[in-house]
């Protein structure tokens, strides 16, 4: 993938099932934070209040059912990446959130079994191009996205895409609305 | 082989003769909604690097979440929005006031059946209830549509739900969809199309249709679907008449030409079938859509607001509803009751019907139509502590402003009878 390493090693914060867009992003903040350290420092704050304070950038997000339901908001996907959140990998995910993710370029992955498997500060490594996790000596395999969703990652997010699609080449730095 | 209602509805988005369950692809969007999310839609828009939007016929823009702003902050970002729809020629467009989006479009008669409509908000699945295909986006995919007019979307594998029967005294849309969310769970039916079919359906006014596909957001549905019928036809007719000043009748023929419905033989991945009368009135407890119990079990629970309105109960009859309940009582002391109706139009019908002045009797606080207190940016917001019972949609922590508050989510009726007695109760006990 295009500006993605083949191989991300982060640090596990592991959280339940159900987790929803307003405990990742409150949506008193939606229309009053537009910058991008701004909507990072709410992040999870009405489910783990320690976690905007200590999250790493390369920190992996392990949850269980249904992560990002509820609004269409996506500073919920946004506050993440911001944060420098390698990827979140899920049991599932809701559906306007994980294409919300696709269209940023943060990384979602559907893994039950390694969900399963993770605690809360293991390292877990998410090898790209085998599609598979690896974490305590065991290799867990996730479904790869499709051609459509990988097509959008590839070209950098939604927005390069779009500007490919309609012919708008220039390769100059693209900046995406400062992530509202 | 038979189509889903999806099936059918995408691959007329997508002008294709067909499409299954599984296939990605290419919809042109006929209304593309967007609210107080549209200044920073357009942000993305213009990193796209274009000036003008390709679908401004197509678009649909309202105010209504912080109305009227709070902050000057809010202020600006209507002032944004505004400059935009001007910019790009957006005519349908809807001021401060006029109400929450669904509830407006839906009175407007901007959608139609058989329609797909994508929204920059999660509970475009309520156009469903007209029979139409409506979807939730973000806003990086909304500034697309803006873009190109077509966004690429997964063609859903669809469940059917079969009502039977008849809803008991006292019991509602609401509380059939809490009882199959607490049944099946707020994933139950992730990345589907809920098709609902059956007698408890069809017999269903449209105050109650409306609240079907709005609450199919909490179930984790992609669109929500009640097949339409006379009522939806007459409805639609008559305001797309006055507002395009033509006959009815010709709108009534175009409109109901347009319906697409399933086949009989359609394919869908489960079948789930619930009989109206054995629902009882439930009620969403915090801090999830699918902690649903019975009523009965919660009845009591102390409340310190008592919040009637958003797009899933803010309608004329849900007002109606808690009126006839309240009128002649008062709101109980320590608890307050606020009333948002969802639109002008349910502002100033409520009015005519003198409902408004029975609740500001009993106490009621009235509201700018728009979305309120429902997701924390606008007035109604709670304190540390407290608990509020509300006719909206979502009760996740720290929804209404306050994380240490608890949220509880219920019909109008039982909304109004727990303002009046200031705790939790079962409005077939107030006489």
């Amino acid at each position: 993938m295009t500006g993605t390493q083949s191989t991300i090693l982060g640090r596990v914060w592991k959280y339940g099932d159900g987790v929803n867009t307003d405990v990742i992003f409150p949506g008193k903040y939606t229309y009053s934070l537009k910058e991008p350290n701004e909507i990072a420092a709410h992040a999870l704050e009405d489910l783990d209040p320690k976690f905007a304070a200590d999250a790493q950038p390369g920190d992996v997000i392990v949850a269980g059912r249904n992560w990002g339901n509820g609004s269409s908001r996506e500073q919920a996907v946004t506050a993440l990446k911001y944060k420098g959140i390698a990827a979140v990998v899920a049991k599932s995910f809701a559906r306007i959130y994980f294409r919300n993710g696709i269209n940023q370029g943060l990384l979602l992955l559907t893994c039950p079994e390694a969900v399963d498997a993770a605690q809360a500060g293991d390292t877990l490594e998410i090898d790209l191009e085998r599609n598979v996790i690896r974490l305590h000596d065991r290799e867990y395999p996730f479904p790869p996205l499709s051609a459509t969703a990988l097509g959008i990652i590839n070209d950098g997010g939604l927005v390069p895409h779009i500007r490919k699609k309609l012919g708008l080449t220039s390769t100059e730095a693209i900046v995406t609305g400062g992530g509202d | 082989m038979g189509y889903t209602f999806a099936e059918k509805a995408l691959a007329r988005a997508a002008g294709l003769p067909h499409a299954i369950a599984g296939q990605v692809v290419d919809a042109k969007p006929d209304v593309a909604l967007s609210h107080d999310n549209t200044a920073p839609i357009a942000r993305i828009f213009r990193a796209i690097g274009l000036e003008k939007v390709a679908i401004p016929d197509r678009m649909c823009v309202t105010l209504d979440h912080a109305v009227p702003p709070p902050t000057p902050k809010h202020a600006q970002n209507h002032a944004e929005a505004r400059a935009f729809v001007a910019e790009q020629g957006i005519k349908n467009f809807f001021e401060v006031g006029r109400g929450i989006c669904h509830q407006v479009l839906s009175e407007e008669a901007l959608v139609l059946p058989g329609q797909l409509i994508l929204g920059a908000d999660s509970h475009t699945t309520h156009y469903g209830w007209l029979g139409a295909f409506g979807a939730g986006v973000g806003r990086t995919e909304m500034a697309a549509i803006w873009a190109t007019g077509e966004l690429w979307l997964r063609v859903p594998e669809s469940m059917k739900v079969v009502v039977t029967g008849r809803l008991g005294r006292g019991v509602t849309a609401k509380d059939l969809c809490l009882h199959l969310i607490g049944m099946l769970g707020a994933d139950g039916g992730l990345y589907q199309s809920i098709e609902f079919h059956g007698p408890a359906i069809a017999a269903l006014p449209l105050h109650e249709r409306m609240v079907i596909p709005n609450m199919m957001a909490e179930f984790g549905a992609k669109n929500a679907y009640l097949p339409p019928d006379e009522m939806v036809f007459s409805y639609l007719a008559e305001r797309r008449a006055r507002r395009m000043r033509s006959a009815v009748n010709t709108q009534h023929s175009a409109i109901s030409e347009m319906a697409i419905y399933p086949d009989d033989d359609a394919i869908y991945s489960s079948t789930h079938i619930i009989n109206a009368d054995d629902i009882e009135l439930k009620i969403a407890c915090p801090h999830a859509v699918d902690n649903v119990k019975p009523l009965s079990t919660v009845k009591g629970t102390r409340v310190q607001q008592a919040f009637l309105g958003t797009c899933t109960n803010g309608r004329l009859e849900d007002i109606a509803a808690a009126a006839e309940i309240i009128k002649g009582k008062h709101v109980a002391a320590g608890t307050r009751l606020l009333v948002i109706p969802a639109s002008s139009e349910v502002y100033m019908d409520a009015l005519k019907a003198g409902h408004v002045q029975t609740l500001i009797e009993a106490g009621a606080v009235f509201g700018t139509p728009g979305c309120g207190p429902c997701m924390g940016v606008h007035m109604g917001v709670l304190a540390p502590g407290e608990a509020c019972i509300s006719t909206a949609n979502r009760n996740f922590k720290g929804r209404m402003g306050q994380p240490d508050a608890d949220i509880y989510l219920a019909s109008p009726a039982v909304v109004a009878a727990s303002a009046i007695r200031g705790v939790i109760s079962d409005p077939r006990e107030i006489d």
